[in-house]
Parts: structure tokens; C-alpha cells; sequence
């Protein structure tokens, strides 16, 4: 598998700080990251060297299989900071031609993709509208258009649903589909984790600089599970930790048992029909990105602040 | 470059385009012009019929009390106070006449005279008193007398310089003073007018956000000199069309005015240097040609465009770096603004040290120095060049100014390119040093 983006070894300090230290991952075409980290983790320092506007003080980046050179490589990567920004003053039209000219689209191309865009997204009416009459919420859905609408091979959202309502959130999430179809690779940094399973292929969580977990959010939550199961019967019963499980909870007709090491569903399953249990439902408690982000992180000092001295 | 030229292209042109820009550059030289013509309309207007009876039974004042449209004399043996009731505005008794028995002259008003015409009355008196001595103690006629007085007038004082053996005309010191003074100031207020420019543009896209998603397509020098130079482009046009706006308004309202008022300023402006008739006061405006003719107009007009790009150019570049590290907070800006807004403050203060002593070991250092030169040179250039201002002086003063330009510049781009980046942290003019001088 050829990886669209490759970070080896990448370092950057800032004076007595280690912002990112020794971070490596590769990532695949077409498909969407989950890039999570408690605050002040380095997540915004690595997107910062991935996006061209910080260099790292140490380690490489290849983009495409080549040598990543901020300047030949902006029209590939569109990027929505956190912190939203757009010029006040500035008609919307505008706005979008100028950005998409930064980038480096021609201004005739740039005119036809902004216009379709704005059909898509519902903004046909926005052309001659000032940035600074639009709601936060259409602020971003333009903040969102710009970033794409060069058709950039790699995207990276910082929190692209926050202030958004369900209907536009819903609107931008299936274009967020769409694109990744398309083809283009997309990293998705959040803190909202319900998200991240909801819509990432695979995840990067890094914390004090530092990755401590990579996978697919499935392969991931399988390495992660304690073994739970939610079992409920017909009758209450009451069951008692044996040989085989631990029971971690029970009410009324409803248990959560923990397996013992090296014992299998079957074996458990086997244990209650010779018990003559009539089982209802039977079904693995599988963690939330949520328990393992803060089984991860938690214990560890979170948090850091960032301090430039 | 392409880049950085759509960057230029939307600075000038949000500017351009911006309602307020619109309003000052138009109504400036409206306001301008307008305030110049109200003054003179209402100077004439207001000049305009005074009547005067004077009592003056020698008759030495009749011949240089002259009426003219704004003041009109009457000779009256018998005239006294009680005139002022009759239409008069003054009743002027020489010693002797009516109720004054002193030795003075005295002029009864009802209400205070003008300036302009009590000094009129004084001079023509000093004038009428003088002949009278000399003509009667000397036996000279009158009008040897006024012959003799006119050739004195003409003759002029011509300031030579002598410079490396060659005679040079010397510029006339009244008008390099205006020239220079005029000069200097103006690249005073626009270091100030589009230096803040550039600081709050900074300061917008900073506190905006918009930065971050800017220099994820460009270099932060491109953002930076973009900015400088799309603003530079706005000064420089609204001057453009301020100096056009002025010269066409001023065409316009020529025409607009009846030929009567314009008569009417003509004659007031005469009035000003003698009271002796028509030849002095074209002789005074001949010699006020003359003046302006010694100033080297291409040479200065070059030189203040040249020193106003770029000393806006060294200046903008610290104002840029200022204004990205301002935090939202005004109040950091007034701060980290201190030590840029000293040296220009301070070279408008040596400036008018130099404009007096254009030679002085301080007035030719500091314009070499680009941090006040491009003030203080502009100041001293009309006093001459090569003869107050060798060539060697301009050409040391032009190089260190450009070389000082790309020195802020290259450190500029250096704190700004951390600076735009970093919020919610105050910064220190220290923490500033510390990023221009460091290593990258």
C-alpha cells in the first residue's frame, strides 16, 4: 500500500518545550484519519509541519512518495485551523476566489468550482454578501468550501462540526464521504470522540508529543476490550463468579460478566444452557474510543500548557 | 511572486474600494480648497467699504492716503467724532485738527479697526512724515524723492556659494525653509498614517485567524511584504490624487469666482508689501518667482519620492512585526509601538534643529542615518545641492536608507513569522529581539 503521507522521526521544540517529539505514521489514499490528543497534546505543532507552515527541527515528511515541499505541494492539501478566520470586509465571492488563488488555482477554474460548490452547499445567494454579515454557521460552511474546493489530494480539518447545527453538520459530514470516495485522504483532528467512530477509517492518538496508539477504530476497540459481556435472560436469575467469569454487575434479569483469561464465548454460553438459563440477548461489551482515549491519557499529567520560555 | 502579487492586488484593492478611503481622498482637497476660499471671500468681503474722513489741515497725508476698493479716504478740514455717526467707520485727526491738540495722529472708531488697516494708516503716516523731513531739510523734490526711493527698492541681495571654485546660485533660505519644512513633515504623517495601516492590517488577519489559513498557502514574508506593498500602493495613489484633486478644484473655483472678488484678492494681495502702487508689487512677485526658481524642483521631487517609499518601506516593516504580536489587546500595541514611534518623533525634533542649521555635524548624520533620514534629509536638501548636501552625503544617505530598509525587513519577517502564529501569550519587546536574532 503506497501511503499518500509519511512522517519520520518528526521533532520540533520550542525552547524548553517539546511540542512534538519523535512522531511517525504513514497514512493511505482515500481514506479518513482520526488525529485525537488532549489539548495541548501537539496535535495543531504536527498539523502545523504537515500543512508547510512550521518546518520540523528534525525528521522527514514525504508527500506522494516524494520529499514534501511547501511551495510545489499547498495546491494538494487544503486545511480548516481551528480557529476559524476569513476577512470581514470582504464579499463571500471574493473571499473564496482570493483563497483558492493563494493555493494556486487559475482564476477562471477557481470561478467554476467555487460556483459549484455554492450550489451544492446551498450558498448561491452568498456571492455579494460580506463575510461579516454571515452567521457562524455559514462562516463555516464557507470556511469548509474553501478548504476543498482546490480538490486537494490531502484535507485536514481541525474540528470542522463545532458550531455547526445537525442539518449542516449532516451536510458536511456526507461531503466529507463523498470526497474520501473520491479519493482524497482526509485527517480529522477532534476531541469528540463519538465523531471520530462515527466517521474515521483508522486513528492516531498522540499525547505530550509523543504517539501512543494507532490502528483501525475497530482493530483498535478489539485491543482495548476487557472481555465485557451484557447478558440478559428470561427470568431474573442470580448467578454467582465462578471458573469461568467474573460477574461485575447484575440487575434484575440483566448481568455484565468479565471472562476469565483464555475462556471462549462458547465455554460461557455452554455454562448457562447446562445451568438451564434461558438467555435472551448476548452481547460484547466493546470500549468506546472515549474509555480508551482517557484510559491512555489518564494518569498522565494531560494537558500540558504550552509555555514559549 | 505570483502570489505574493495576488496578496498586493487585494490589499490595494479592499483599501481602494473602501468607503472611508473614498470619502478622505475626495474630501480633503474639498475641504481644503474650501477652507482657503471661505478665508479669502470672507477677508475680502469683510475689507470691503471702509470709509475714512481724515482732518488734516497741511495736507501731508493727501498723497499717500490712496483710496482703494476696500478703504476710501475723504479729505474734510472740519471732520471731527461726530462723523462716525454719519457713515464714517473712522475719522483720522492729524496734530492740530479738531479735538486733537497732541502731537500724535489719532483715529476715532466705533468699533476696532482691522489690523490690515491700521497698519496701512501707520505706514502711509511713517511714509508722509519721512518725505516731509527729508524733502525739507534736503530741498529734494518729490518726485526725486520717489524716484530715488524706487531704485533702492529694486536693488536685491543675491546669496552666491562658492564650491569647489564654481559659482553656484544659492537657494534662497525663506523658501528652502518652506520647501524643507513642508517636505519633511509630510513624510512625518505618512510614516505615522500608513505605517499604522500596516500594523492594523496585521493585527486584523492575526486576531481574524485568517493568518493561519494564508500561510498555509504562502511563505509569512510573502503575507508580510504583500501587505506592506499593497499599502504603500494605497499612499501613494490617495497622495496622487489629493495633488490632482487640488490642482483641478483649484482651476475650477478660479473660474467659478466672479472676476470682481478675484480682482478684489489680487488688489489685497498687492496691498501687502508697499503701499507705494502697482510697479512695487510686481516687482515682489517677480521676486518671489525668482525665489522659487533657485529651489532644483526635479532634484527635490525625486528625492521625496525616493525617501517616502522608501522610509515608508523601513518603517512599515518594524510596524508589520509590531502587529503581529499584538494580542487583541490595543493597549499591548501603544506599548511595543514605543520604540518605533521614538526615532521617528525624534527625527522630526533634530529636523527642525537641522532645518535651521542645515551644516550642523548633527543635521548631516542623522540624515545619513536611515532611521531619521528620510525626515531630516528632505529637510536639508533644498538648501542645495552639492552645496549644502555633497553628492557623496545624498548617495551615503540613499544607500544606507535601502540597505536599512532590507535589514528590517529580513528581521521583520523574523519575529512576524512566530509572532502571527502565537495567541493568548503578551509579548515582550525581549521575547521580540530574542525571535528577530535567532537562528533559524
Amino acid at each position: 500500500m503506497s501511503s499518500i503521507l509519511e512522517v519520520k522521526g518528526l521533532k520540533k521544540h520550542f525552547s524548553n518545550q517539546k511540542a512534538v517529539d519523535d512522531i511517525s505514521f504513514a497514512i493511505a489514499p482515500g481514506k479518513i484519519y482520526g488525529l485525537l490528543g488532549p489539548n495541548g497534546a501537539g496535535k495543531t505543532t504536527l498539523i502545523r509541519m504537515i500543512t508547510g507552515i512550521f518546518y520540523p527541527d528534525e525528521g522527514t515528511i514525504q508527500f506522494e512518495g516524494k520529499r514534501f515541499s511547501p511551495e510545489d505541494d499547498a495546491i494538494k492539501i487544503g486545511y480548516m485551523p481551528e480557529e476559524r478566520g476569513l476577512y470581514k470586509k470582504m464579499k463571500v465571492g471574493e473571499q473564496a476566489m482570493y483563497l483558492a488563488q493563494l493555493k494556486g488555482l487559475p482564476k477562471a477554474k477557481a470561478e467554476a468550482a467555487i460556483k459549484e460548490w455554492f450550489v451544492r452547499m446551498e450558498m448561491e445567494s452568498w456571492w455579494n454578501k460580506k463575510v461579516e454579515d454571515l452567521s457562524k454557521g455559514m462562516g463555516q460552511k464557507l470556511q469548509f468550501v474553501t478548504t476543498v474546493l482546490h480538490q486537494p489530494k490531502l484535507i485536514i480539518l481541525d474540528e470542522p462540526f463545532s458550531g455547526l447545527d445537525p442539518v449542516n453538520s449532516n451536510l458536511i459530514k456526507d461531503e466529507i464521504y463523498r470526497i474520501a470516495k473520491e479519493g482524497s485522504t482526509i485527517i480529522f483532528s477532534t476531541h469528540r470522540m463519538e465523531q471520530v467512530e462515527e466517521i474515521c477509517d483508522d486513528i492516531i492518538l498522540v499525547n505530550k508529543g509523543q504517539k501512543v496508539l494507532e490502528g483501525e477504530v475497530h482493530e483498535v476497540k478489539q485491543r482495548y476490550k476487557e472481555h465485557l459481556f451484557r447478558i440478559s435472560t428470561a427470568q431474573a436469575e442470580s448467578v454467582e463468579t465462578n471458573n469461568i467469569f467474573e460477574v461485575v454487575g447484575q440487575q434484575a434479569n440483566q448481568m455484565v460478566i468479565k471472562l476469565h483469561d483464555g475462556i471462549d464465548n462458547n465455554t460461557v454460553l455452554r455454562h448457562f444452557i447446562d445451568q438451564g438459563i434461558q438467555i435472551e440477548s448476548f452481547a460484547e461489551i466493546l470500549p468506546s474510543l472515549n474509555d480508551i482515549f482517557l484510559k491512555i491519557v489518564e494518569g498522565t499529567p494531560t494537558a500540558r500548557q504550552f509555555e514559549w520560555n | 511572486m505570483n502570489k505574493t502579487w495576488l496578496i498586493i492586488k487585494r490589499e490595494y484593492l479592499t483599501r481602494v474600494r473602501n468607503k472611508t478611503f473614498i470619502i478622505s481622498t475626495f474630501l480633503t482637497p474639498l475641504l481644503l480648497v474650501g477652507l482657503i476660499a471661505a478665508v479669502t471671500f470672507i477677508t475680502v468681503k469683510s475689507n470691503s467699504k471702509q470709509k475714512i474722513a481724515v482732518a488734516d489741515k497741511e495736507g501731508l497725508l493727501k498723497e499717500s492716503l490712496q483710496s482703494s476698493e476696500s478703504l476710501s479716504f475723504e479729505f474734510l478740514d472740519n471732520a471731527d467724532t461726530s462723523l462716525l455717526q454719519k457713515g464714517y467707520d473712522g475719522v483720522l485727526l492729524a496734530p492740530g485738527n479738531g479735538t486733537n491738540t497732541g502731537t500724535d495722529y489719532k483715529i476715532y472708531s466705533g468699533k476696532n479697526l482691522s489690523i490690515s488697516v491700521e497698519s496701512k494708516l501707520e505706514r502711509s503716516i511713517d511714509d508722509a512724515v519721512e518725505n516731509k523731513m527729508i524733502s525739507d531739510l534736503g530741498q529734494i523734490s518729490k518726485s526725486t524723492l520717489d524716484s530715488l526711493k524706487q531704485v533702492a527698492r529694486q536693488t536685491r541681495l543675491e546669496p552666491m556659494i562658492l564650491n569647489a571654485d564654481a559659482e553656484v546660485k544659492a537657494s534662497n533660505s525663506g523658501v528652502a525653509f518652506g520647501v524643507g519644512y513642508g517636505a519633511a513633515f509630510l513624510i512625518y504623517i505618512t510614516l505615522f498614517l500608513y505605517g499604522a495601516m500596516v500594523m492594523r492590517g496585521v493585527m486584523e488577519e492575526k486576531t481574524n485567524r485568517i493568518a493561519e489559513v494564508v500561510i498555509s498557502s504562502v511563505k509569512p514574508r510573502q503575507l508580510m511584504m504583500g501587505k506592506i506593498i499593497g499599502i504603500g500602493a494605497v499612499g501613494v495613489t490617495q497622495f496622487l490624487m489629493w495633488i490632482l484633486l487640488i490642482l483641478i478644484l483649484s482651476n475650477v473655483l478660479g473660474a467659478l469666482l466672479p472676476a470682481e472678488t478675484l480682482r478684489q484678492v489680487g488688489e489685497a494681495n498687492q496691498q501687502m508689501p508697499q503701499a507705494g502702487g502697482g510697479s512695487a508689487a510686481l516687482d515682489a512677485i517677480a521676486k518671489t518667482q525668482n525665489m522659487l526658481g533657485t529651489v532644483n524642483w526635479p532634484l527635490i521631487i525625486g528625492c521625496f519620492l525616493f525617501y517616502f517609499v522608501f522610509g515608508y518601506l523601513f518603517y512599515a516593516a518594524l510596524f508589520a512585526a509590531v502587529g503581529s504580536a499584538v494580542n487583541e489587546d490595543p493597549q499591548d500595541a501603544q506599548s511595543l509601538m514605543f520604540p518605533i514611534t521614538l526615532p521617528i518623533i525624534l527625527a522630526i525634533i533634530i529636523m527642525m534643529n537641522a532645518i535651521n542649521q542645515p551644516e550642523s555635524t548633527l543635521a548631516t548624520w542623522s540624515s545619513i542615518i536611515p532611521f531619521f533620514s528620510p525626515i531630516v534629509m528632505m529637510a536639508r536638501l533644498p538648501f542645495g545641492v552639492p552645496g549644502t548636501v555633497p553628492y557623496w552625503q545624498l548617495a551615503l544617505s540613499m544607500v544606507s536608507l535601502v540597505l536599512g530598509f532590507l535589514a528590517t525587513t529580513w528581521l521583520s519577517a523574523k519575529i512576524y513569522r512566530t509572532g502571527i502564529l502565537l495567541y493568548g501569550k503578551k509579548v515582550t519587546l525581549k521575547e521580540m529581539w530574542k525571535w528577530a536574532f535567532r537562528k533559524s
